[in-house]
């Protein structure tokens, strides 16, 4: 299967790839995926005082669309605001990197990462978790 | 050194430029069919057909009228088991093979399972092999074949196909082997092993694609498959339709070039290989997958831990390579081949493998090393897995969501 420019863009130059400190509570951290289903996800989010998100890093054990979803994941959430980020939607991501539908999975799992990443946060912050609706199972 | 680079031969091998040549005539010149018996195009190719099933009995050590041309590997292993189960309905119902097969002869006996066939799968052990004491002990009254291959497509890993052989013919059992992987690449007796059918294919030997051949053996005992084309009752009865003369000529070059050059080949692919292996495992957490001591000698399975192979196989994509995993399948399942070997999910998703050819070069070969071994690190370097690892956590210890 051949893949797409921008996913070969992403998997050769990702963007944010690293470690936030997780124990801080500013930090959120979103690990989502299995190793036995090949891709495991990583995505964390650093906010500021005014509740933007200042700082986003990732690693992802995966194929080159998850990969390349987690890195454009990233770069969309540095910026934002934590509500703003909420509204992220995975087709958004299927779309920008033109992915095929058996790659659909990989842009889901971004999106539960960002979710789980925001939740870790509220939760730090004494805020209760947003209820996520099931991500369609594979 | 030509990017990209070819290590994909347990999928499929370049033709051999000697083969190529001897095959252009028979498109152009001698193009007649081989089962006209009245004009000299149709004698032209009879005689070619006839010498390149020499050339191809010979490799195996058996009489070139125990050749049964077919399109390939597939329809041979098809034709051997469907072919068996119907000609020896009467003596029983029960066929033996292994988890690891191939999956022309797995779905080829899912399919029989439905026509009332009993099927064993053998279980393999962690090295791949299987055990003799429990092949023995599926033997039963009703146990009419034995179908396990010789090398296997994945691992490499060989059989201990003369002992299989010996206990089948002692029981009384027909035995089939897959030899796809090992025709042209180790010698193959069919005499010594004791094999009553084989299946084997042109072109993982430098042959031409779409031709392939069934071994049935015509003594001791005279084995028979009912046919499953029906037509103009070519190949002695057992697979109708008109001959491939330019792939079976190729087919019977290939066999010839393997009988002149095996030990050569063999002595250069296992040496390339070994080098490529030895570098490989030196990376931290990098496993070989199947039995060391056997197996063939151009083909080794390696998985590099907390890397996933697809995403592996992009970081080296001037290298041509398969893996393990299966991320593109809707399943999501990786190998069941290295699955059956005890692997976890996570190894197999890491793993891939290498085959090397008689056209193989030492730049190639130290070229894909120092790719590999880059490419893992990135991704080790951007793996959470890795992270934790290193961290010393227990990746069994977390609670992974039901992706």
């Amino acid at each position: 299967m051949a893949y797409s420019e921008k996913v070969i863009d992403h998997f050769n130059n990702p963007r944010n790839v690293g470690t936030l400190d997780k124990a801080s509570d500013q930090v959120g951290t979103g690990l989502v995926g299995a190793p036995e289903c090949g891709d495991v996800m990583r995505l964390q989010i650093e906010v500021d005082n005014d509740g933007k998100i200042a700082d986003a890093k990732f690693k992802t054990f995966g194929c080159g669309s998850a990969i390349a979803s987690s890195s454009l994941a990233t770069e969309w959430l540095k910026g934002k605001s934590v509500d703003d980020a909420l509204a992220i939607d995975n087709m958004e991501i299927v779309e920008e990197l033109a992915l095929p539908p058996v790659k659909i999975h990989c842009s889901v799992l971004a999106e539960d990462a960002i979710k789980a990443a925001i939740n870790d946060y509220r939760v730090k912050q004494g805020l209760e978790p947003i209820e996520q609706e099931k991500s369609i199972v594979h | 050194m030509k990017l990209p680079i070819y290590l994909d031969n347990n999928a499929t091998t370049k033709v051999d430029p000697r083969v190529f040549e001897t095959m252009t005539p028979f498109f152009l010149e001698t193009f007649g069919n081989a089962a006209s018996r009245n004009h000299s195009f149709g004698w032209s190719a009879e005689e070619a057909v006839d010498y390149a099933r020499e050339q191809i009995a010979k490799l195996i050590g058996a009489n070139e009228k125990e050749i049964i041309f077919t399109s390939g590997a597939t329809e041979s292993n098809n034709l051997a088991l469907k072919g068996v189960f119907e000609m020896y309905a009467r003596k029983g119902n029960h066929i033996i093979t292994a988890a690891t097969e191939h999956k022309a002869v797995l779905d080829a006996c899912a399919h029989l399972e439905k026509q009332g066939a009993e099927v064993t799968y053998l279980p393999v052990q962690g090295n791949g092999m299987i055990d003799l004491e429990v092949l023995k002990s599926s033997i039963k009254d009703n146990t009419i074949l034995v179908s396990i291959m010789y090398g296997n497509n994945e691992l490499g890993v060989l059989q201990q196909i003369q002992e299989i052989g010996a206990m089948c013919k002692e029981n009384g059992v027909l035995f089939h082997s897959d030899a796809t992987q090992a025709v042209g690449k180790i010698p193959v007796d069919v005499i010594k092993d004791n094999i009553d059918l084989m299946s084997f294919t042109a072109h993982k030997m430098y042959g031409p694609k779409g031709v392939g051949a069934l071994y049935v053996r015509r003594k001791n005992p005279r084995v028979k498959v009912t046919a499953q084309l029906d037509g103009g009752g070519h190949e002695r009865g057992m697979r109708s339709g008109t001959l491939n003369v330019p792939g079976i000529v190729g087919f019977g070059r290939a066999c010839e070039i393997a009988i002149a050059e095996m030990d050569k080949d063999a002595a250069h692919t296992s040496r390339l290989r070994d080098k490529l292996e030895t570098e490989l495992l030196k990376l931290e957490e990098s496993y070989l997958n199947g039995n060391k001591d056997s197996r063939l000698p151009h083909t080794t399975n390696i998985s590099f831990k907390h890397v996933e192979g697809e995403g592996l196989m992009i970081g080296i994509k001037d290298i041509a390579v398969s893996s393990g995993s299966a991320c593109t399948s809707a399943s999501l399942e990786p190998s069941y081949v290295l699955k059956s070997l005890g692997l976890d999910d996570e190894l197999a998703h890491s793993s891939l493998r290498f085959g090397l050819s008689r056209f193989s070069t030492e730049e190639e070969v130290d070229f894909t090393i120092k790719t590999v071994t880059e490419a893992v690190n990135k991704l080790r370097d951007m793996s959470p897995l890795w992270e934790m690892f290193k961290e010393g956590i227990d990746l069994k210890t977390i609670e992974w969501t039901d992706h």
